[in-house]
């Protein structure tokens, strides 16, 4: 048999191979080209996967949605902790012992005694809170006036107020401070806030690593969900899938747009997450704030901030990817013309 | 351009669907395909698009062997062949001309030169003004027909079509022929498999006629 030779006037659309110039300036060019329409197919998957997703606007809200919930659980306790820690840090500055006197001790003997403790090496400083002094800031304090001004006699005892020095910050040294301070005859109680302070960073080195259990268990539910939303969306486009690898698509072609699905997925979570965040924060803060001024306290509630907030995002964007590689790795191999 | 060598295939159930085919389709030739139903037909195609592989033989398809391709070579070697399907695999979530571009933006190439193309194969297959329809509102030789320039669109060398007019009515067969006798004609190699014996006697090229997985006719129909 003959091969036929090409027929130019009857194949109008075939180019003639002369009219491409030749050479390593084409090959240059021609693997610019394919740089070029390969991110080109990048940006138009990602549109075309995002378009996808919003065409279908309830069913995937619904997964959205889920995604936030899972993502948004371990962000509020984060949340919680690091303003928890915050209060805990603010406490812990104006660590101090509370020494409170006998009722009888005058206030010349408690003026000595501060004296005295004030020259030692393991305090630095010590001051004098008198019965009248302690019941005056109670009383514009607390807001009961009328109440303490009926009482007959002063209830409240004598303070000093304790600053250890650097000696006495170490726990060891503080025990040892506190055992001498308590030795003192006009002493009948001895307080250290930074016991609670102590045990409060305690609790919270348990609670994190509870935090970081959850959020990972909750990741895994996410990969899981996600990775079936993908498996679904894999099997309603089979015959896309198979046309595609029939006329040349390679596994990365027929890969990329279920990727781009699993991210947006992902990353739109991730933002309802941080609404969620916010309007809770929103309903939360003025209670919040109205109680730490009725505690003295300006404390208010902190939220994720940008940084953090960005690493959300972009966290849930990589746990919604890693289920759709999940997912298409699992499923796509199967889907082969026969 | 097309060499069968000694080639065998048998499928998992055990079912021996060629045995021992040789043969050889020059570049630029056309030849048709037949013999009754499971007679080896589809295998055979199948072969060629590497949608199977032989469990014995060689098959050369423009100089390579096939089985020496990888698995990951095998989309690049596909978009070299171009294929006719006899239910279209059409797909109805996208335009005409967007199901027709399908394999150039597979292969990379840019907007410009895949809407210049895709317009040419249309224009080819005279559909050029249903571009943006839909391909579910087309009749069913329309469909072939889109189908047909789907196939030839990234210019193949080598063009497969699995009973192509199989759903067509005489008039439509003989017009769709025509289309394939045309590409023939600017060098491009066709095998179409059919069993409508009275289309290749009319066509008079050669028929390779397979018969319980064997070539049992080579040459022209009379």
């Amino acid at each position: 048999m003959k091969p036929v030779r090409p027929n130019r006037a009857a194949a109008a659309d075939r180019t003639p191979p002369a009219a491409r110039p030749q050479g390593a300036v084409q090959s240059k060019s021609r693997l610019g080209d394919r740089f070029d329409a390969w991110m080109a197919h990048h940006s138009t998957t990602a549109i075309d996967s995002l378009l996808r997703l919003l065409r279908t606007p309830l069913q995937s809200l619904m997964t959205w949605l889920v995604v936030a919930i899972a993502v948004a659980l371990p962000a509020v306790l984060y949340i919680a902790l690091t303003n928890i820690q915050n209060i805990g840090y603010s406490w812990q500055d104006s660590s101090q012992i509370s020494v409170f006197l006998n009722k009888q001790v005058s206030d010349s003997q408690a003026e000595e005694l501060r004296r005295r403790w004030a020259n030692r090496a393991d305090i630095a400083q010590v001051t004098y809170v008198s019965p009248a002094t302690a019941l005056e800031e109670f009383k514009t304090a607390s807001g009961l006036g009328d109440v303490v001004d009926s009482l007959d006699e002063n209830p409240l005892p004598g303070v000093l107020l304790v600053q250890p020095g650097l000696a006495g910050s170490t726990p060891a040294g503080l025990a040892a401070l506190e055992q001498v301070l308590r030795q003192e005859p006009l002493v009948t109680d001895v307080r250290i806030d930074m016991q609670w302070v102590q045990r409060l960073h305690q609790f919270m080195a348990v609670a994190q690593r509870v935090v970081m259990a959850l959020a990972g268990l909750l990741a895994l539910g996410v990969i899981l969900v996600i990775g079936n939303t993908i498996r679904l969306a894999i099997e309603n486009r089979r015959d896309e899938i198979l046309v595609v690898k029939l006329v040349g698509g390679t596994n990365a072609y027929v890969r990329r747009p279920f990727l781009y699905t699993g991210l947006w997925y992902g990353l739109g979570g991730g933002l309802l997450a941080l609404v969620l965040l916010a309007i809770g924060l929103g309903w939360l803060g003025g209670p919040v704030a109205h109680l730490a001024d009725l505690y003295q306290s300006s404390f208010r509630l902190q939220g994720l901030g940008f940084i953090h907030s960005l690493q959300l995002v972009l966290l849930a964007g990589i746990t919604g990817l890693l289920g759709a590689w999940i997912a298409v790795g699992r499923h796509l191999s199967h889907i082969e013309p026969h | 351009m097309i060499r069968f060598d000694n080639v065998s295939k048998r499928y998992a159930s055990g079912h021996e669907a060629l045995t021992r085919v040789d043969f050889e389709v020059e570049r630029g030739e056309m030849v048709f395909l037949t013999g009754h139903s499971g007679a080896g037909k589809s295998t055979l195609m199948k072969l060629i698009m590497l949608m199977e592989r032989p469990t014995q033989g060689q098959v050369f398809v423009d100089g390579r062997n096939l089985n020496r391709l990888s698995s990951g070579q095998i989309p690049y070697y596909r978009r070299n062949v171009g294929v006719v399907f006899q239910n279209h695999q059409l797909l109805f979530d996208r335009s005409v001309f967007d199901n027709v571009a399908l394999p150039l933006q597979i292969a990379g190439n840019t907007p410009a030169e895949t809407g210049r193309r895709v317009r040419a194969a249309l224009d080819k297959v005279g559909l050029l003004d249903k571009e943006q329809q839909n391909p579910i509102v087309l009749s069913g030789g329309e469909q072939q027909r889109v189908g047909i320039a789907r196939a030839v669109v990234n210019k193949p060398s080598v063009l497969l079509a699995d009973e192509p007019t199989g759903n067509l009515d005489p008039e439509l067969s003989a017009e769709i022929m025509n289309l394939f006798r045309q590409f023939n004609e600017v060098g491009v190699t066709i095998m179409i498999a059919s069993h409508d014996l009275e289309l290749l006697k009319r066509m008079n090229k050669r028929v390779l006629g397979l018969s319980h997985g064997q070539v049992a006719h080579d040459g022209v129909l009379w």
